[in-house]
Order: C-alpha cells, then sequence, then structure tokens
C-alpha cells in the first residue's frame, strides 16, 4: 500500500499542514534534503493559490513507483473559480490577485511533471510530480 | 506564535523560532515597524536560520518589512536563508531585490556596524 496523505485547504494555517505532510512523505521516500525543500515549497504555493483564490481545496499526497525509481506525486484541486487562460496563468510575474505570479510556473520550474486542468468556472487540478535522483 | 525581538545597540534582531503561519508573518511585519520608532533603532536584522520554506508570500513579506523599515528610517537585514532554501527560491523566481542579506547574525552585526560608521543610516 503506498504512502499517501490528503490535506484539506481552508485557512492559510493549512498551507503550513499541506508543507509538513508533503516534507514527512518525502522524507519517508528518501529524498535528499535540498528536494525536501523544494517539494515543500512547491506545496506551499499550490496550496496558497488555493487559499487565495478558491477559498477551499485538497493537496494529495502519494508515492509513485515507476520502473524501479521512487517519487512523490502532490494533486491540488479546488472547485475555485478556474483559470481562464492557463497560459497568461504560466507566465512569471502574471497575477490577477495581489501577488507575485510565480506560484504556478514557479512550481512547474521546482518539480520534474506538471500537468494543469482548469476551465473557468469548474475549478483547477495542479498536478506535481518529482523523482528521487 | 509570536517571533521574539531582542534589542542589541541600536538595533533589533528579530530570531524567526519555527514554521511561521502566514498570520505571525504578518504579525512580526508590524512589531517589527512599531519598535523601530519605539526604540529608534537604526538597523533590523531577521534572522530566518531555521524557516524550511521561503514560499512567495515570505518573501514578498520580508521585502515589504524591509521597505516599510526603510520608511521609517533604519535599514534591514536578512540572515541565515539556508543553502535549499535558497536554490528552491531561484527557482521559483523570488529575488528580494533590494534587500540587504548576510550570510548569519554575525555578519548581518558587521554590516550593520559597517553602515553605521559609513553614516549610511539616514539621519534622524
Amino acid at each position: 500500500m503506498p504512502a499517501e496523505a490528503l490535506v484539506p485547504i481552508f485557512t492559510e494555517a493549512d498551507i503550513v499542514s499541506a508543507r509538513q505532510a508533503g516534507r514527512e512523505l518525502s522524507v519517508q521516500l528518501g529524498f535528499s534534503g535540498s528536494e525536501l525543500t523544494v517539494i515543500a515549497t512547491a506545496i506551499s504555493e499550490l496550496a496558497r493559490n488555493i487559499v487565495s483564490y478558491a477559498k477551499s481545496g485538497e493537496i494529495a499526497l502519494r508515492e509513485l513507483n515507476r520502473h524501479g525509481k521512487q517519487g512523490i506525486e502532490v494533486i491540488a484541486r479546488d472547485q475555485g473559480p478556474g483559470i481562464a487562460d492557463i497560459n497568461l496563468a504560466m507566465k512569471d510575474g502574471y497575477s490577477t490577485g495581489n501577488s507575485l505570479g510565480l506560484g504556478l510556473p514557479g512550481a512547474r520550474r521546482l518539480m520534474d511533471e506538471f500537468d494543469i486542468q482548469s476551465k473557468a468556472g469548474k475549478g483547477t487540478t495542479v498536478t506535481l510530480r518529482k523523482w528521487r535522483s | 506564535m509570536i517571533v521574539p525581538i531582542l534589542k542589541q545597540k541600536d538595533f533589533l534582531i528579530a530570531t524567526i523560532q519555527s514554521a511561521l503561519t502566514d498570520a505571525d508573518l504578518l504579525r512580526m511585519r508590524d512589531d517589527l515597524v512599531e519598535q523601530v520608532g519605539r526604540t529608534r533603532s537604526r538597523g533590523v536584522i531577521i534572522d530566518v536560520t531555521v524557516m524550511d520554506v521561503l514560499d512567495s508570500f515570505a518573501s514578498r513579506t520580508l521585502g515589504a518589512i524591509a521597505h516599510m523599515i526603510r520608511l521609517r528610517g533604519a535599514e534591514t537585514i536578512i540572515v541565515g536563508i539556508q543553502p535549499d532554501v535558497a536554490f528552491a527560491m531561484v527557482q521559483l523566481g523570488l529575488t528580494l531585490e533590494n534587500v540587504r542579506t548576510a550570510l548569519d547574525l554575525e555578519e548581518g552585526i558587521d554590516q550593520l556596524d559597517q553602515l553605521r560608521k559609513e553614516q549610511r543610516f539616514s539621519a534622524r
């Protein structure tokens, strides 16, 4: 049974919980120190987006095993307003809120695999994966 | 979690102790900006050695603190950003532009002493 965790995201305090859950699972999976920080930072940005834009959602963490390699999968899901223009949202510095606009493109740079599904009015799902080196 | 702020000579040292929520960071911001005036400090050191993640909000808030404190006539130095955290920040594109940094508390204090000697602090 692969290790996993589910963190509900409602308030900004949940951002810290999500980071810590991510860190714990990553430690269990044997990621290095800098990888732990990178994963926790990416989770923080996604959780923060949920709080800022969707008001509530969840972060699902899962152990991955593929071709003998171990990894972690992070899925950030919300039923919020969704993203009308994903290409725009993925540009550094673009923000519809009062932020730096680095969260999504930054999370993509931090991790190995990135996927985003979103439609205006339909919510957003961001999937990140990182593999142990 | 309240961040303890100590006064040393004419500057303040805020030492972050553990994982901070957004609200904790904002409270630290308000405390520092207020205390700079009350203690007539010329410099502020924020020690982030223990912060295991410096995300976009933390980065933006530290930048805001530095700017607000500069508006009140004092300089801020962020010290103790760890190698892993520095790496993640750069990947994320967080530059902490216009914010002074130093390796650790000792170097931060040296930098403030140097600024004082060069009279780079605003006149009061």
